[in-house]
């Protein structure tokens, strides 16, 4: 058995356009005028075909349509995605189909549409449930537009998720913890909380750096949010199962759990990346960020990849602790031996004395107390 | 061989940032000895550090040639000296070379203290001084109160001082004129036997140890057997040049000269500054008196930070020690900081200079520990021990009484700023020895510990008067004082490395304000970390560090885990310049810093 089986095989689609960009979204988004779908669907399409090709007999675990917003794209568009998928790989009986839809009214009209295309679950976009927030977040919805949509979405998928975002200007511990239990009122079996996070090259990172991004709670005040998040979500049945997601027993992101659990996944779209392993050989992908250049790539040259290069034994498994610690069941120390051909020692004892990280049933797992200090776990554990 | 009276020897008396290179480049440029387009800022600083830091350290020089209004061709050669008061050993020798001086104040200043340290190595080697008003272009030049300034504090005329602007050109051919003019010749006899001085010596990656010699009586010759009178050794000249300031070879250099030469000598341990220099065969009769050798006043350890580069920083440290024969090392270990070497240097720009080279030059991360002066540790048996390094103090019931050395400090200040510096030299021991005005300027003289100036007291001096005081010391003598080893312990280990000699009455602060400094160096953990200060047994100061309470990447899903690894990548690397102690980290610039005090 080749490692990646361990942690399965998923099919990312990157849909890199936005009707506008979030001013704290750090994703490979562009705003365009005008996007020619056919030319899309012929790109899509003949890569589908290229990695269907590079990875024939392999089940297929999970398909999931990211972005940008992927709910911008016609359901049309994505059936004819999915058609081919399903006649390229044998598709795993619980195989997962997530689509990123943002909660407007226009993309709710299209739910229906693609779970007939054969999505089966929906991750909404709705990041929080106060409009000035969502104003200052740079959202095109409000809070009324994304609970009908929610109810749409409720009523046409078994499996929802959504986001949201924490530690935002102006909000307060109890802020949070109002907003927070309002959502789990109206969650169905998966939430996605995000500690809002300022990044470089994004407008909020540019506001940040001028010192114009104000009244941001305090670093203590966001970790209080931080673990007033896992008391709440623990007692209503939605424990996190990785750092920023919570989901109910067994409505864990399938798709979301290959990248943790160090499967292959194969991205393809402008800028998304892949691990596939070829004959016996672990390599990173990537593809060219532009949607423009990455389009003419395809058509010119059958191939959206940009670069493959070889992930050698110390990488993978720097990669490995780095995605499988983020999950609360841990990494499988066997397997972490496999794949360097050293046994993974952990040396420093306090990790244990302290309760940060616990060693059960050969599975070595970053505890409650240690995941809010998971860089720091990290650096001491890979070597 | 040139006419004794067409030479003038000189060189540049100035305060740091008082224009004495821009000076030098102007001289340089005007005479036409250096074409404009190889003209560069800062034309005699040769090392990287000189150019960054505006500073020269080794002794330089350059010979210029000038076709004065009386229609006659001189040689001018000036001596460039450095300003700093780590290097007055070089400036006293360097000024032993010549016969006069340029003055130079800015005169929107006023003299500062080194200015005045160097006037009196000037006049005490009977130079003829000439003053030069700088920078007399900017609007704020008071050329009138810095003439009065001159005559008040150094007490020579000022009344013809050339008035000059080197950044702009204006008033350089009045200086080049006042040289020829009032700057005597130098003397000397052709015809006795060769006397010359040994000004400076430095290594030449290409040439090997290069030495620069004035003529005093007598010619020197490419070829000639000579002998360096004190060292009792005798080389063949391979080579014989003067800088312009590039090298260019000369038959011949006759009394009242300077210049190189090369004569396969290995290191420059080899030469001794001051030492005569004379033929073999006809030796004078009256070798000069020669000078005393400068020796290290501050130690620290330089330790490498991945103990694997020990040998590389052994070999850096030969290479350096090669052309700098003031520097000392010795090997050291610490039980945190592993092998190194316990090194000693003229004071602390020296030793930045040093730590600057090593990790510039020769690519190595080093941990500098706290600088120390030498203590002299009596014991009840009546021995003496020479401390260098806290970390060796001996048991104190063996100890009868520890002396320490101190230093008489000059420093010059406007007086608004007057109260503040005393409180400073109060606050680190210092007895008033001396308060006069000039003006609107204070000079004080103060006797000071060395060992409360070593560490910042430059930079806290700088600091409270917005760097309008000047500074400058010699050593005096040693004394006995109420001396304590403080220990710091992080995590309840002692870290041998931040150990400190201090005094008594005053560790207590010393020790918080190390430890509040020590919990603003070292970087949350996982856990919190007491930080204590104690003499002996007894903890005197505690700090604690918090725990970290969060560090956790929000994001992190399949287009994440390159981006994410580099990061790793990145801070493991980080933690690499790290020292573990026990379980903590510290970081490399804490084991400096936590001695730099905000009082």
């Amino acid at each position: 058995m080749e490692d990646w089986q361990n942690g399965g095989f998923g099919l990312y689609i990157h849909w890199p356009f936005c009707q506008a960009k979030c001013p704290y979204c750090d994703f490979n988004s562009h705003v365009s005028a005008s996007i020619n779908e056919e030319s899309w669907k012929a790109a899509f399409l003949s890569e589908i075909d290229r990695v269907a090709n590079l990875t024939q007999g392999r089940l297929l675990n999970s398909v999931f349509f990211g972005g940008g917003t992927p709910s911008l794209m016609s359901p049309d568009l994505v059936n004819a995605l999915l058609d081919r998928v399903r006649s390229s790989w044998t598709l795993a009986n619980d195989c997962e189909i997530t689509l990123e839809a943002n909660p407007t009214s226009v993309e709710a009209g299209r739910f229906i549409g693609y779970h007939e295309a054969g999505v089966n679950r929906l991750s909404m976009g709705i990041q929080s449930l106060r409009d000035a927030d969502l104003k200052a977040l740079g959202r095109m919805h409000t809070v009324a537009e994304a609970r009908s949509a929610f109810d749409i979405a409720r009523n046409t998928f078994d499996r929802i998720s959504f986001d949201l975002i924490y530690a935002r200007q102006q909000q307060s511990l109890n802020d949070w913890k109002n907003e927070l239990t309002e959502a789990l009122d109206m969650a169905a079996d998966h939430l996605s909380l995000y500690q809002l996070t300022i990044e470089e090259g994004t407008a909020f990172g540019e506001r940040y750096s001028r010192g114009k991004l104000r009244n941001l709670p305090t670093e203590d005040t966001a970790t209080d949010m931080y673990f007033a998040t896992q008391e709440i979500c623990d007692a209503a049945g939605m424990s996190a199962y990785e750092v920023s997601n919570h989901a109910q027993n067994g409505s864990e992101s399938r798709h979301n759990e290959i990248y943790w659990r160090y499967g292959d996944y194969i991205g393809i779209g402008p800028g998304a990346h892949g691990r596939l392993t070829l004959d016996g050989e672990k390599y990173a992908t990537d593809t060219l960020l532009s949607p423009g250049l990455w389009l003419e790539k395809v058509r010119k040259t059958g191939s959206g990849e940009h670069s493959r290069s070889l992930l050698p034994p110390d990488e993978q498994l720097t990669e490995f602790l780095l995605m499988g610690l983020r999950l609360a069941d841990g990494i499988d120390l066997a397997r972490a031996a496999e794949i360097s051909g050293n046994p993974l020692e952990v040396t420093n004892q306090f990790l244990f004395e302290d309760g940060l990280v616990k060693i059960e049933k050969g599975r070595l797992m970053v505890t409650p107390k240690g995941r809010p200090l998971l860089n720091a776990v990290l650096r001491e554990i890979i070597p | 061989m040139t006419d004794l009276n067409l030479i003038r020897n000189f060189s540049i008396v100035a305060h740091i940032d008082h224009g004495k290179s821009t000076l030098a480049d102007r001289l340089i440029q005007s005479t036409n000895t250096v074409a404009d387009r190889d003209m560069k800022a800062q034309m005699l600083d040769s090392m990287d550090i000189e150019r960054e830091r505006g500073i020269t350290i080794k002794a330089n020089s350059v010979r210029i040639e000038y076709k004065a209004q009386d229609g006659e061709t001189y040689i001018l050669n000036l001596i460039d000296t450095p300003g700093h008061v780590d290097f007055a050993y070089e400036v006293s020798r360097s000024m032993q070379a010549v016969e006069g001086s340029l003055l130079v104040v800015d005169a929107s200043q006023g003299v500062e203290a080194q200015t005045l340290a160097n006037v009196y190595h000037a006049l005490d080697a009977d130079h003829e001084i000439v003053p030069v008003l700088n920078k007399i272009d900017l609007p704020a030049a008071e050329p009138e109160r810095v003439r009065k300034n001159i005559e008040d504090v150094i007490g020579i005329d000022a009344s013809d001082a050339v008035e000059i602007s080197a950044k702009t050109g204006l008033g350089i051919p009045d200086v080049l004129e006042a040289i020829v003019t009032r700057l005597p010749a130098p003397k000397g006899d052709r015809d006795a036997p060769l006397k010359a001085m040994l000004v400076d010596s430095w290594y030449d990656a290409y040439l090997g140890v290069v030495v620069m010699i004035r003529v005093i009586d007598g010619t020197i010759k490419k070829g000639d057997k000579i002998r360096m009178m004190r060292a009792g050794a005798t080389y063949g000249i391979d080579k014989l040049s003067v800088l312009k300031p590039q090298m260019v070879d000369i038959a011949e250099l006759g009394p009242g000269e300077i210049g190189i030469f090369t004569a396969s000598i290995k290191q420059v341990r080899d030469t001794r500054v001051g030492d005569t220099i004379t033929h073999d065969k006809k030796q004078t009769a009256e070798p000069l008196p020669g000078f005393k050798p400068a020796q290290p006043v501050v130690f620290c350890g330089l330790f490498p930070v991945d103990s694997a580069e020990f040998e590389d920083l052994r070999n850096a440290i030969e290479k350096l020690a090669l052309n700098d024969a003031s520097f000392s090392s010795e090997m050291e270990t610490s039980a945190a900081l592993g092998f190194g070497f316990r090194c000693g240097f003229l004071g602390l720009l020296h030793l930045e200079v040093i730590r600057d080279r090593l990790e510039r030059e020769y690519d190595i991360d080093l941990i500098t520990t706290a600088p120390s002066v030498i203590y002299h540790v009596h014991m009840k048996d009546g021995t003496m021990v020479e401390l260098h390094n806290p970390a060796d103090m001996p048991d104190m019931t063996y100890v009868d009484h520890i002396q320490e050395p101190r230093i008489k400090a000059t420093i010059m200040v406007p007086d608004e700023y007057l109260g503040d510096v005393l409180k400073l030299c109060q606050d680190r021991r210092g007895v008033q020895i001396d308060l006069t005005y000039a003006g609107s300027r204070a000079m004080v003289v103060y006797d000071l510990p060395l060992n409360e100036v070593v560490f910042d007291f430059y930079d806290r001096l700088k600091s409270v008067t917005k760097g309008y005081a000047s500074f400058d010391y010699v050593m005096t003598d040693y004394q006995q004082d109420e001396l304590v080893k403080m220990s710091i312990l992080v995590n309840e280990e002692p870290v041998d490395a931040l150990s400190t000699m201090v005094h008594r009455h005053r560790a207590e602060a010393r020790g918080r304000g190390m430890c509040e400094k020590l919990k603003d160096l070292i970087p949350r953990h996982m856990f919190k970390i007491p930080i204590q200060a104690a003499i002996g047994g007894k903890v005197i100061a505690r700090e604690t560090l918090a725990a970290l309470r969060k560090d956790v990447t929000a994001k992190c899903y399949g287009g994440d885990a390159t981006r994410k690894k580099k990061l790793l990548e990145k801070q493991k690397k980080g933690k690499k310049k790290m020292r573990q102690f026990g379980r903590v980290e510290i970081p490399q610039q804490a084991f400096i810093n936590a001695l730099k005090m905000d009082d």
